[in-house]
């Protein structure tokens, strides 16, 4: 079948902007984005730049914006965005500075996982062997852990690209969904001992409170990962664990004063 | 990753470097799991033994008594660090059975155990602060004095050549898989490591022994787990036959992956496949416990191969998965060239010898790449500081410029590419012959006449993906020559290498490692002795 792609371009060493350029060419039914922008790159423009590697949905290499959505290269079916031969729209993530083409700069991605301690905080030394610990906890982890960090939910948050919007350093905005379904792995973990110190940091500002619960991490995250899940389960445990000194949590324990006294919202 | 982190513990300083992000290495694609014998009603001498018969007796029993007895530790450690490994009822590590073991001892998370484990290193990192230069693309390695002291990059975002001086250089940039078409491997697998030792001087040893995976997808080539026959899943053919009856009655589906891989291959060739497949079906394990042990393959399969394996079976073949050769090291991940160490795939220990048993290769990532970090660090600390003349640099820089100029021709990256892929898997794949692994030889000494003359159509230098492929090509050309003259060479069959014309294992001639050293003319081979500490080779059925 014919795949039409138009695509996003962008060359730092010329001195023209960004602009799109379109392409057609012949791949198999059940070719995905990721290999037709892979055929570009053979066989008509070797000059393509875009990050890729696994091609099984594990490496998180190539989340792009597909149809204005973030979605991974490997796993999007070209018939799936084109049922009926349209073209279909590739450009770079957002929310994000773009260096060439689709790659974009993943450092404020990383940055903000970085700013959440993501390693293992255990109270006292280990066990002599594994810690004893339910199935359930781990296999629910597994589910978190399932991340590869791709950066769509990064890409597409709109509270992040609001704070952007606005004229925010990247340094200063929303941790973002990614980084908080992180620092959840670890508040969820029986073996971890830091919960009361990820929590108050993450109940300042750019924290879990910062989330808009617009939903749209929950629709790209091509894992199923489900961040926003997590980052109101950090919100609650935010609150038992008692910081409530915060805009956030005051404005969910008002709410919930008012609906005890008056039935009313 | 394992290698920096202890090398840091250590007290050296350490740079990472990686041609992507560290979590986008293949590793991540590792799914089914990690062996160690943790109960106590296994032993590390048995977990041995099965590594041994896999091996089909080519590996090192010293090397693989490392591997065994470190496991448990080593395995304890990765779940201290907050690995969250799929658990028993009494709240210990749950283990499941995998191909060519007489127990069950894979640990596992999930179907994403590789993923797993790569991003709980990935923190460790992160936490003791190694420096990681990320996106940084290896050219060569600085050979002085008869040492390696450190390597030439360039830097993927400026398009920069620079020096990176080491006292001590260790090489884990895993396989090679990008040489055949169809394969398991990522992209980025493309042998880099191994080209860059074999280069500098230091010999490949055991290339011959390439790995196909028993399941792979049709279409896209890409892997579903061993973990999916541990749990229970049967292999048939278009009659509906279990068909390893009849080539490994015992076993069945998990006897070792180059029995398995050669018995579909045999149905497939005398027509009782199905497409060119055959049938992996894992319907009678029941929606609940594909949910539970196998959601990442249910969700390949239905992306991929659209079929869903809790009503279908899914069509698969034998697909090229795992390199066992590699460049040669010692148990401490030395290699005969001094300040160059290697670990994981890229390294040749040698621990899997003829053939890797599934739930190993995890296991030898994080066992020797701790062994070879703080080994790198002690020898670190015996060698003066030294620095890389800024002539080598310039040479390098220099070359990378012409490239660059030459004019992109009617030949491409791209056609070489798969002009290569396509011979080995045709000629270098599960059965060879004399006359196809001939012809195999003369293919690839011609590509790389070819590849001389390739010219880019990317001119810029920021993220130049058209030279980084050129290069990764050249690297691969160089691994396709020593896997295809190792293989002309070996007048036996044994493990992953079969010879239609020469069917029989002999041990008398060939219980030996292929050592391959580069020289302008194509490989030089010779040959060392195998170490046999407890275990004389025997027949080897399952």
């Amino acid at each position: 079948m014919e795949a039409r792609l138009r695509v996003r371009r962008f060359d730092p060493e010329s001195n023209d902007g960004p602009r799109y350029q379109s392409y057609a060419l012949e791949v198999p039914y059940y070719a995905t984005v990721l290999d037709t922008l892979l055929q570009i790159r053979d066989e008509v423009d070797g000059s393509l730049a875009l990050r890729c590697s696994c091609r099984s949905a594990i490496c998180g290499s190539c989340a792009m914006r597909i149809n204005g959505q973030a979605r991974l290269a490997c796993k999007t079916k070209i018939l799936a965005m084109a049922p009926n031969g349209e073209e279909v729209l590739v450009e770079p993530m957002g929310n994000m500075p773009v260096i060439k083409d689709l790659v974009t700069e993943m450092e404020p991605f990383w940055g903000k996982v970085r700013a959440v301690e993501p390693w293992l905080q255990p109270k006292g030394p280990p066990p002599q062997r594994e810690y004893l610990v339910p199935h359930e906890a781990m296999r629910h982890l597994a589910d978190v852990m399932g991340c590869i960090m791709c950066g769509a939910c990064l890409s597409d948050c709109a509270t992040l690209e609001t704070e952007l919007g606005l004229g925010k350093a990247a340094a200063q905005t929303f941790l973002g969904p990614a980084a908080l379904a992180k620092a959840y792995r670890f508040v969820g973990d029986p073996r971890d001992g830091a919960d009361a110190d990820r929590l108050l940091a993450l109940s300042r500002p750019e924290g879990v409170w910062d989330c808009t619960r617009c939903y749209i991490c929950v629709e790209v995250c091509p894992k199923g990962v489900a961040p926003l899940e997590h980052i109101l389960t950090l919100r609650r445990k935010a609150i038992e664990a008692g910081y409530e000194e915060n805009l956030g949590a005051r404005h969910t324990l008002e709410f919930e004063k008012t609906v005890r006294e008056s039935s009313w919202l | 990753m394992r290698a920096a982190l202890e090398a840091s513990r250590s007290g050296v300083d350490v740079a990472l470097l990686s041609k992507v992000h560290p979590l986008r290495s293949h590793t991540a694609a590792a799914q089914g799991g990690i062996n160690a014998a943790l109960n106590e009603e296994d032993s590390w001498e048995k977990h041995a033994f099965d590594t041994v018969k896999g091996s089909d007796y080519l590996g090192d029993q010293d090397a693989i008594e490392v591997l065994c007895q470190e496991a448990p530790g080593d395995i304890i450690e990765l779940e201290n660090l907050g690995t969250v490994f799929s658990r028993r009822e009494d709240g210990r590590i749950h283990q499941r059975p995998f191909g060519g073991a007489g127990f069950p001892r894979t640990c596992y998370v999930t179907d994403i155990t590789g993923q797993a484990l790569l991003h709980v290193i990935w923190e460790q990192v992160v936490k003791a602060g190694v420096r990681v230069y990320e996106e940084w693309f290896v050219t060569s390695l600085v050979v002085e004095d008869g040492a390696c002291r450190g390597a030439i990059a360039l830097e993927m975002r400026s398009g920069q050549v620079q020096a990176i001086v080491g006292r001590a250089v260790v090489l884990a940039t895993g396989g090679l898989g990008r040489a055949y078409h169809p394969t398991t491997n990522s992209l980025i697998s493309t042998g880099d490591g191994m080209s860059l030792a074999y280069r500098a001087g230091a010999p490949l040893m055991d290339m011959e022994f390439v790995q196909y995976h028993p399941t792979t997808l049709k279409e896209s080539g890409v892997l579903i787990t061993e973990g999916a026959r541990g749990e229970g899943g049967y292999l048939l053919n278009a009659q509906g036959g279990r068909f390893l009856e009849k080539y490994a009655p015992k076993m069945m589906e998990l006897a070792s992956r180059d029995v398995v891989s050669r018995s579909e291959q045999t149905e497939i060739d005398e027509g009782r496949g199905v497409d060119g497949c055959v049938l992996l079906d894992l319907r009678h394990l029941g929606e609940e416990k594909i949910h539970e042990r196998l959601p990442q393959i249910r969700e390949l399969a239905l992306d991929l191969a659209n079929t869903d394996i809790i009503h279908q079976p899914l069509q698969v073949r034998p697909g090229m998965h795992y390199q066992m050769g590699g460049v040669k090291t010692d148990v401490n991940g030395a290699t005969p060239l001094g300040g160059l160490f290697a670990a994981g795939e890229c390294a040749c220990v040698s621990v899997h010898g003829a053939n890797r048993l599934g739930g190993n290769s995890l296991l030898e990532t994080v066992v020797f790449g701790r062994r070879v970090g703080a080994a790198a660090a002690q020898y670190c600390q015996s060698v003066a500081p030294h620095n890389v003349s800024e002539a080598v640099v310039a040479d390098e820089e220099k070359g990378l410029k012409a490239v660059l100029e030459r004019p992109r021709q009617q030949d491409t990256t791209a056609r070489l590419r798969h002009e290569m892929g396509t011979t080995m898997n045709r000629l270098v794949g599960i059965f060879r012959t004399r006359e196809e692994l001939a012809q195999a030889v003369d293919k690839v000494w011609e590509l790389k006449g070819r590849y001389r003359s390739l010219g880019l159509q990317d001119k810029g230098r920021v993220f130049n993906f058209d030279l980084v492929a050129y290069l990764e090509l050249g690297y691969m050309l160089d691994c396709a020559e020593a896997i295809a003259a190792g293989a002309l060479a070996r007048q036996e069959s044994r493990g992953a290498h079969s010879r239609r014309d020469f069917p029989q294992r002999d041990d008398e001639k060939w219980l030996k490692h292929t050592l391959a050293f580069w020289t302008p003319d194509g490989p030089r081979l010779e040959y060392a002795p195998v170490n046999i500490t407890r275990w004389q080779p025997e027949r080897r059925t399952y």
